[in-house]
């Protein structure tokens, strides 16, 4: 058993190296050449991992007791003490193994992705630093380092989208993100400030402890409404999250994201960054709890992105995007499982997501590197003969992804579309409904996306035609390793981390649920072990429609065609709303965008300019200058001018005098 | 030594003024081919302001972070009839502008050997004489010294913009010296009524005076109109960037890095402590416009063709910060009850004034950098610099960052403290005040996006190399400040808690 202060070094050092190899890779990436920064960064998230590891062991494995460290005073000022401090329980302890071992994947597979570029350096060094700031999001202890992780992912997510910065597309969509995120952000510092103006500290202990104390606490911040401040906390802090994970209506920057190099749309936009506003809301279970408004916030909006931008991926041909709304839809099941107070069941989505959505990103890299960075899926097409392992491993991550039983994802959907069956929280019907037709959907896309890619005729240009050729093996092992990790997660987990007492839970007592919302507790009555779930699941309705789901896209895109075409004709303007994507974009783009540059233009050139400066500055200006030159005509030099002057003031003052 | 350890104040103000003067004599030498003689006054520079740094140590060491009187007190009589004396001494908050100042001189010095061709010698004196005269300001305790030093300040201010200035410097240095002199005219009277009340021109003897509301909201807005045009605070605030776009980059950096801290400073200094009934009663008016700043002034920033104007505008919205930390504490304490929860804005305010110094700085110095190679200011002529410039779009990208506010910059720390405390005055102050977030993030990144990325479309951008040793240095310097002061800012914390106590314990009490 390692003592406290050993698990305290390793902590900080499965944070610090990965900074360290960032360091290496920034500074003297020109000097030690390519291959050494690769190996150097490639070492630094592999010790972390290895760290990781040792944590999971200590902490989960042999149950031990959430442990806090102190490493220094941030900011000490008055009454309060800001503090750097990390946390590592059974939450953060599983998480930071999932982070470090799609990053350690993710950096492998990045040295054949990366090949022809001839500077990578940069490249790795953002990786790393990447995954240095997630590790800091997920072992804070307080809403300082949070937030420091959180924008420090943030950053990085933005730089990285921006990678190819020749590119003008890369370019606006890292501005776009980054922005996005910050209106996300803006909620999220608001709630922080709540948070510190009402429980006098940002310690997770503290805020947490002292919750229920607040329970009536109201504010009023319109006039005669008032509001709960736990819920106005709750939900300023979802408001981040909204952000992070792109709900919506934050989604919009998600799929510009797709602009970065794959290797980042697999760590990032798929299974770490987006996920931390999943994993806040977990993490936040005491504060959230005790708001339904929140949940039922929280439910609602998720069910909406996961059905809504569920269905523009069906919509996309370009095969990374068409992966990128899958992870809105995604992301939105995650935020049903948290808002039904089923934080497990969100948090396993979230492992096992974590785990096929890479895979499916990076299997899409392959392609995209066979293809010469081709992405649009109408310009493939019998791609499976070519890329053998690709290909095995894309159709297990689309059946993970489908939920299709025994694989991963088909234990956490299955909870989750439970968990909102069985929630009372307002809304949760409405999520049931959205998160079933969400099942539905999400085979149709994925299967679509499949068979447009790997089968069917092949519809590739014919100057790539003898080039396609399976991938190195630096790109095809941490595949295989994904997939690996894709088919056993699920059954593996799924007692270990939802149906065991809390004490000896994956996941341990990170997680606070009240009992009047325990559904996973109702749901671990009808568990019957994973052999009979998996038995039973055949004969559910979300296995239904998604198998529904697989045979509509096989009908689509390879026996009839022409049905695609048909809802075209017929429906035009449903067809519409899909292909513009709701009008977000367009929405923003005009109201935000349009009109906070005229908004601009007028306090610039209306106030600014013409009211203050050339008014009143100029106009003062100008006024003395009209003074003096009145003045300068009485001042003449004639002295029969002053005599005559002096003369009418002699007799003014007289015939003053002789009136009073 | 015991005599150069006392007087190391005077010594910081006088060292850099009799360097410009021994400068004035290299000023008429010429090189054999009749050129102007540069190397002297360079070096000459460089060697004053290294060894003011290095003053700055004993200063620094010597200084007692527990105490909150005034240190390295020196009193002469000066005009003794009048009760005039020549008084220096710092608290935690001078010593940190002291420190800044220093600071500052020594980078735009360093800048300015590589930047400014023409009259070199008359260049380094301006800034030399302006680096001691800032410090006097800062370490003055009798306020017609701090009224002689403020009003000192503008002349080789006033030079600068003129003689080494842009195609608008007429404009702009006339209008730069009328609003600050004309804005000070006001303050001079108040503090004339002040000492011929108190009887002293100490300003801790202000401190003590009582005086009925009117008199006080006479002599607050006095000092309102002063400080204001120097911080500036909407609607006093249009010389900023027409002043900015028309200065040299070290004038800029001078303006932005310590000019503009001068305002805020005599909030702290003056109005809070001398008048607390009058600032209590006008907070709301102060948090409003430092609100404005923010909001109104981010739009403006956004919509900016000109980099320098852009920035300008940035720095009239984070010193709208400052301003809402200042007149917060009032609000706060009101709340709450608690003086102790008010800590958090007013050293907010201070960090951010320190923060906005390095990263607005660095961005000017930065705007200096690329205008002198394509003569331009103009964002719509710039695209794809990073290509070309990648160490100089690092360097920059991080002091944008930190002017974003990101965390683990020093601009974070300012903002992060500022909002916190907002909230506990009031919601919708805070709503406003983390506005800057997303609109910061938009005047910034989406200039830096016209600026640094993109593909390259112009033969002169082309040719471009990267910035040399020296600008590595200087921008090194600078980021280790905004790095430091973003991972660890209780260091420059430690220093103000003593002098934050006493001025809001002074400027919380009822002296009517």
């Amino acid at each position: 058993m390692l003592s406290t202060q050993a698990i305290k070094l390793l902590s900080i050092w499965t944070i610090l190296t990965p900074l360290i190899g960032a360091g290496i890779a920034g500074f003297l990436g020109k000097v030690i050449g390519r291959r050494a920064t690769q190996l150097m960064t490639i070492l630094g998230v592999l010790i972390a991992f290895i760290f990781s590891l040792i944590l999971f062991d200590v902490i989960v494995i042999n149950h031990s007791k959430a442990l806090t460290f102190q490493i220094f005073n941030w900011v000490h000022s008055g009454s309060y003490q800001f503090n750097i401090s990390l946390l590592v329980d059974h939450l953060s302890a599983c998480m930071i193994v999932v982070v470090t071992f799609v990053s350690l994947l993710v950096h492998i597979y990045s040295i054949g992705y990366m090949a022809h570029d001839k500077s990578d350096q940069r490249f790795f060094c953002y990786m790393s630093a990447f995954t240095f700031a997630m590790l800091c999001l997920v072992l804070a202890n307080n809403f300082l380092l949070l937030f420091f992780g959180w924008e420090g992912v943030g950053l990085v997510s933005y730089l990285l989208i921006g990678y190819w910065f020749h590119k003008e597309s890369a370019v606006v969509g890292s501005l776009k993100a980054f922005i996005v995120n910050r209106v996300g952000d803006m909620g999220f510092i608001l709630g922080i400030a709540a948070i510190l103006s009402y429980y006098g500290s940002l310690n997770y202990q503290t805020v947490f402890q002292q919750t229920p104390h607040l329970l009536h606490q109201t504010i009023t911040i319109i006039p005669g409404w008032h509001w709960s401040v736990i819920s106005m906390i709750a939900i300023l802090l979802f408001i981040g999250a909204m952000g992070k994970s792109a709900q919506m209506p934050l989604h919009v920057w998600l799929p510009e994201s797709m602009e970065g190099p794959t290797p980042i749309s697999a760590l990032i936009h798929a299974a770490t960054m987006v996920t931390a506003g999943v994993y806040m809301i977990a993490r936040m279970s005491p504060i959230f709890e005790f708001s339904t408004t929140a949940l039922s916030m929280v439910i609602i909006l998720g069910a909406t992105t996961c059905l809504f931008c569920g269905l523009l991926g069906l919509f996309a041909f370009d095969l990374k995007r068409v992966i990128a709304y899958s992870t809105l839809s995604q992301l939105g099941y995650m935020m049903v499982g948290v808002g039904s107070s089923a934080y497990a069941a969100g948090m396993f989505h979230l492992f096992t997501h974590a785990f096929f959505k890479a895979l499916l990103f990076l299997a899409a890299g392959s392609v995209i590197i066979a293809m010469h960075e081709e992405q649009d899926m109408r310009k493939m097409g019998g791609l499976a003969r070519y890329l053998p392992v690709t290909y095995i491993c894309f159709l297990i991550g689309g059946l993970a992804l489908a939920a299709i039983p025994p694989f991963s994802g088909f234990y956490s959907k299955d909870a989750i579309i439970e968990a909102a069956h069985l929630s009372t929280i307002p809304g949760s019907s409405y999520a049931y409904i959205c998160v079933l037709l969400g099942a539905f959907v999400t085979a149709a896309y994925t299967f679509r996306a499949f068979f447009m890619t790997f089968h069917g005729k092949s519809r590739i240009a014919p100057e790539l035609k003898g080039n396609v050729h399976e991938s190195p093996l630096v790109v095809t092992v941490p595949l295989v390793l994904l997939a690996i990790a894709s088919i056993i997660a699920g059954f593996m987990l799924v007692r270990w981390i939802l149906y065991t007492p809390s004490q000896t839970a994956l996941l341990g007592n990170s997680l606070f649920i009240l009992p009047v919302h325990n559904v996973l507790k109702e749901m671990a009555q009808n568990y019957h072990g994973v052999v009979n779930m998996t038995i039973h699941g055949l004969e559910t309705l979300p296995f239904g429609l998604a198998v529904l789901g697989i045979i509509v896209a096989w009908l689509t895109t390879m026996k009839i065609p022409q049905l695609a075409e048909g809802f075209k004709h017929r429906l035009p303007w449903l067809y519409a709303i899909f292909v513009h994507k709701y009008g977000f974009d367009e929405f923003n783009q005009i109201v935000f965008v349009r009109w906070s540059r005229a908004l601009g233009n007028f306090l610039f050139k209306g106030i600014d300019m013409l009211f203050i400066d050339k008014l009143f500055v100029n106009g003062s200006g100008r006024v003395v200058a009209t003074l003096s030159r009145v003045l300068r005509v009485i001042q003449s030099g004639y002295i029969y001018q002053y005599v005559f002057i002096m003369f009418i003031g002699v007799l003014v003052l007289l015939v003053w005098r002789l009136i009073t | 030594m015991q005599f150069l350890y006392t007087h190391l104040l005077s010594e910081l103000i006088f060292l850099p003024i009799i360097g410009a003067v021994i400068i004035l004599f290299t000023s008429r030498l010429q090189r054999a081919d009749g050129g102007e003689m540069v190397a002297p006054a360079r070096i000459i520079a460089v060697l004053v302001t290294l060894l003011s740094l290095l003053i700055c140590v004993p200063l620094y060491i010597g200084f007692n972070n527990n105490s909150y009187a005034m240190q390295f007190v020196e009193n002469y009589h000066w005009i003794p009839s009048l009760h005039i004396n020549y008084g220096l001494g710092i608290d935690g908050i001078s010593l940190a502008m002291i420190l800044l100042t220093n600071f500052t001189g020594f980078i735009v010095v360093l800048a300015a050997c590589q930047a400014i061709k023409r009259k070199v010698a008359q260049y380094m004196m301006a800034f030399l004489v302006l680096q001691g005269v800032s410090v006097g300001v800062f370490a003055a305790t009798d306020a017609l010294l701090f009224y002689v030093f403020w009003e000192a300040m503008l002349i080789p201010m006033y030079l600068c913009i003129g003689i080494w200035g842009d195609s608008n410097r007429n404009y702009a240095s006339i209008k730069f010296f009328l609003y600050t002199f004309l804005g000070s005219a006001l303050m001079l009277a108040a503090l004339l009524y002040l000492g011929m009340t108190s009887g002293s021109f100490a300003i801790t003897s202000f401190y003590k005076l009582h005086m009925t509301m009117m008199v006080q909201v006479l002599i607050f807005l006095a000092f309102f109109l002063a400080f204001a045009v120097k911080v500036p605070m909407w609607p006093l605030h249009t010389w900023l960037p027409d002043v900015h776009t028309a200065a040299p980059a070290g004038g800029s950096v001078v303006l932005a890095a310590l000019m503009l801290k001068m305002g805020i400073y005599g909030f702290l200094r003056f109005s809070m402590p001398i008048t607390p009934d009058a600032s209590q009663m006008l907070d709301w008016l102060m948090i409003i416009l430092g609100l404005i700043a923010i909001v109104y002034i981010g739009f403006i920033a956004i919509i900016q063709k000109d980099m320098k104007r852009l920035i300008a505008y940035s720095s009239i919205a984070h010193m709208g910060f400052a301003v809402l930390a200042c007149f917060m504490v009032y609000e706060i304490i009101a709340v709450s009850n608690n003086i102790h929860d008010a800590y958090l804005s007013l050293e907010g305010g201070v960090v951010q004034m320190i923060s906005h110094a390095f990263n607005t700085g660095a961005m000017f110095l930065g705007v200096g950098i690329l205008y002198d190679r394509l003569n331009t200011r103009m964002i719509k002529d710039y695209r794809g610099i990073a290509h070309r410039m990648p160490i100089f779009a690092a360097f920059f990208m991080l002091f944008c960052l930190s002017n974003v506010g990101l965390p683990g910059t020093s601009g974070f720390v300012g903002e992060f403290m500022v909002i916190l405390s907002a909230f506990q005055a009031h919601f919708w102050v805070a709503f406003f005040a983390a506005s800057t977030l997303i609109l910061g993030a938009a005047y910034t990144l989406w200039m830096y996006k016209r600026v640094f990325f993109g593909a390259v479309n112009n033969e002169k951008i082309a040719e471009q190399n990267d910035i040399n040793a020296l600008q590595i240095f200087v921008y090194a310097l600078l980021a280790i400040g905004v790095i430091g002061l973003g991972i660890y800012p209780d260091i420059l914390l430690n220093m103000l808690h003593s002098a934050v106590d006493h001025i809001l314990t002074i400027s919380i009490q009822h002296r009517l």
